[in-house]
């Protein structure tokens, strides 16, 4: 901390235009940045105008509590207890009293008010940096006021941009695999939910059983694998719409399913007499490619973001490898040499890394390589998991968990979890049910 | 002299011997119900018709037919042959112990072995339709090697 405190000295004197306060998010944050998230401000006739519209008592404060709750969960910030606060939320947002949030050692303050204009919901905010005793951030938002939740997304993704220079990852959604039931008869079905486990919605009834849904560049389209009547096909779904089709018309099964960076490909597994090789669909077009042909296993495609390469696993060498092509399917070259088995490769928004499941000696990993190879990061081992998806900027992977059963068979649950790139900070992400195969949207609004 | 190193050699040829049998005895030891590590009990298995198993295992990441799997497999064919109307689905299955989208490519590779030699032994390939569910229905819920041993299968279902 007190290392922390004279570089920022440093950096007032030698940038005084620029950030003050920063967050350097490429290392595990021991010491995550104190700030002080404070209630957004109310007066009294706005209060009782959206008692009334939501049935919540401080909307206010409830958007805070969800910048707050962001902010901590990333890792990178500590938000301090409110009953330390000693300025009033309206004050402090016109004016803060540095000395008084120095006092209770937050080094940045977020401040707000809300308010109801013509039905609207209007969120303006302000971040402070304390110690520069200066304003870094000022914005306002209007919205339908059900939309409330992700103003709170909106202002931590602004607020962690500020501080650490990267764009967030709040204003996001998962979708995933709803699971319940016993092991033997699972019933699956596809979920959706804000990146905070809030506004959860069904899309498919649990009748069949459903897997691996990934999003769409632009968010609104769903493509994954439907067991609809017994054939396993890869579907295209429309969750504004609900409208849903089958990709292509193969005689077999086809799986394991993303899209091209641009949304406008979709990039699957084909299985036919026991060979599975990659294929792609224009969704306008409908001209199927195949990639790969070759009498392997090969599958878990996933593009590069520029879309120029292709990374996917095959058995080509006997086992489960990584490798990576160019996107016409030439060029293919084998990335990962490490002991044990390789799969579910998944390339990172940012283009550098590839995330991984490593099988070795019994265990299961999730980690990260460069896009040659080298470089291998092991982040976390476990008894099982797999498939990394990574969130927006490209900073933290969820994936899913599956715990060991008891002797009789019994003690089976799924669910999500998250972690840093830097290994630190992993967290369960919260589910109604058990949960499994999560794909991260892109943000939302920007 | 030459007599002492012939009998150096011999017992040096006994001792590796003791040591490979030891080794392979190790290996390929058999628990009642594991071959190496394919299934070779009846627990889970069903009859479609008397003395006709319904399914085969397979050893881990591997989709090769074993003896006593091309065993069940003519046995089935010749019950197939004798219900000449009669058409199945093959369904494959994975263990819980790999990655999602490569065990449905597995599943539907062991599903495939199975149909083939079902046809090397005359059964047509429009009698015969095959799916893989992957690891998404295993038979055995338990987190053990006997467990997945069952769950590495291919069943043979009456389709109509």
């Amino acid at each position: 901390m007190i290392f922390l405190r004279s570089l920022f000295i440093v950096i007032i004197f030698q940038f005084k235009a620029f950030a003050l306060i920063e967050v350097d998010i490429t290392r595990g944050n021991l010491s995550p940045l104190p700030i002080a998230v404070s209630p957004l401000a109310m007066d009294n006739e706005t209060l009782s105008k959206f008692e009334k519209i939501f049935k919540k008592k401080n909307i206010g404060a409830e958007i805070s509590k969800i910048v707050e709750d962001n902010l901590k969960h990333s890792g990178l910030f500590n938000p301090l207890k409110k009953d330390a606060f000693l300025q009033k939320p309206d004050i402090a947002h016109l004016k803060p009293r540095f000395e008084d949030w120095q006092l209770i050692k937050s080094q940045a303050l977020v401040t707000g008010k809300v308010e109801l204009v013509d039905g609207k919901l209007r969120v303006e905010f302000r971040l402070w940096d304390i110690l520069a005793g200066k304003e870094m951030l000022a914005l306002a938002f209007t919205t339908v006021p059900t939309n409330w939740r992700r103003i709170g997304h909106i202002i931590a993704d602004k607020v962690y941009q500020r501080l650490t220079g990267e764009k967030g990852y709040f204003d996001t959604r998962i979708i995933y695999v709803a699971e319940e039931g016993p092991k033997t008869q699972r019933i699956k079905k596809l979920a959706i939910m804000d990146q905070d486990g809030f506004n959860l919605k069904y899309l498919t009834l649990g009748n069949e059983l459903v897997l691996t849904p990934r999003f769409s560049p632009t968010n609104q389209m769903v493509t994954y694998l439907s067991y609809f009547k017994n054939l396993p096909r890869v579907y295209l779904l429309d969750i504004e719409t609900g409208i849903q089709e089958v990709v292509g018309d193969f005689a077999g099964m086809t799986f394991a399913p993303r899209f091209s960076p641009d949304g406008k490909k979709i990039i699957m597994s084909f299985a036919k007499d026991g060979n599975s090789d990659i294929y792609t669909m224009d969704l306008e077009s409908r001209i199927v490619e195949r990639i790969t042909n070759h009498p392997s296993i090969d599958t878990s495609p996933s593009f590069s973001p520029d879309g120029k390469y292709i990374t996917f696993n095959s058995d080509r060498s006997r086992y489960q490898q990584i490798y990576v092509m160019k996107s016409d399917g030439s060029n293919v070259k084998r990335i990962s040499f490490g002991k044990g088995l390789y799969g579910t490769p998944v390339w990172s928004p940012r283009g550098d890394l590839i995330a991984f499941t490593k099988l070795h000696k019994g265990k299961f990993y999730i980690g990260v390589m460069r896009v040659d190879g080298t470089g291998e990061r092991l982040l976390t081992e476990n008894f099982y998991q797999e498939a990394p998806s990574w969130s927006p900027n490209g900073r933290v992977l969820i994936f899913y968990r599956e715990t060991k059963t008891n002797a009789k068979g019994e003690g089976f649950s799924a669910n999500l979890w998250s972690i840093d790139l830097t290994g630190y900070n992993e967290r369960q992400v919260l589910t109604k049910t058990d949960a499994s195969d999560p794909s991260w949207s892109s943000l939302l609004g920007n | 002299m030459n007599l002492i190193k012939i009998l150096k050699n011999t017992i040096l040829v006994v001792l590796a011997g003791l040591v490979l049998t030891a080794c392979a005895s190790t290996k390929k030891v058999s628990t009642g119900q594991l071959q190496g590590d394919v299934y070779t009990g009846t627990d889970t298995v069903e009859y479609l018709a008397s003395g006709v198993p319904d399914r085969v295992f397979f050893a881990t990441n591997e989709t090769v037919l074993t003896t006593a799997s091309r065993e069940t497999l003519r046995k089935q064919a010749t019950y197939l042959r004798k219900n000449s109307s009669m058409n199945v689905v093959l369904e494959g299955h994975a263990d819980e112990r790999g990655t999602r989208e490569y065990n449905l490519a597995l599943g539907e590779r062991r599903a495939n072995s199975a149909k083939d030699y079902l046809m090397t032994y005359g059964i047509s390939a429009n009698r015969i339709s095959v799916i893989s569910y992957g690891k998404e229905r295993p038979v055995d819920s338990g987190s053990n090697p006997l467990s997945w041993s069952k769950n590495r299968r291919s069943v043979t279902v009456k389709a109509n």
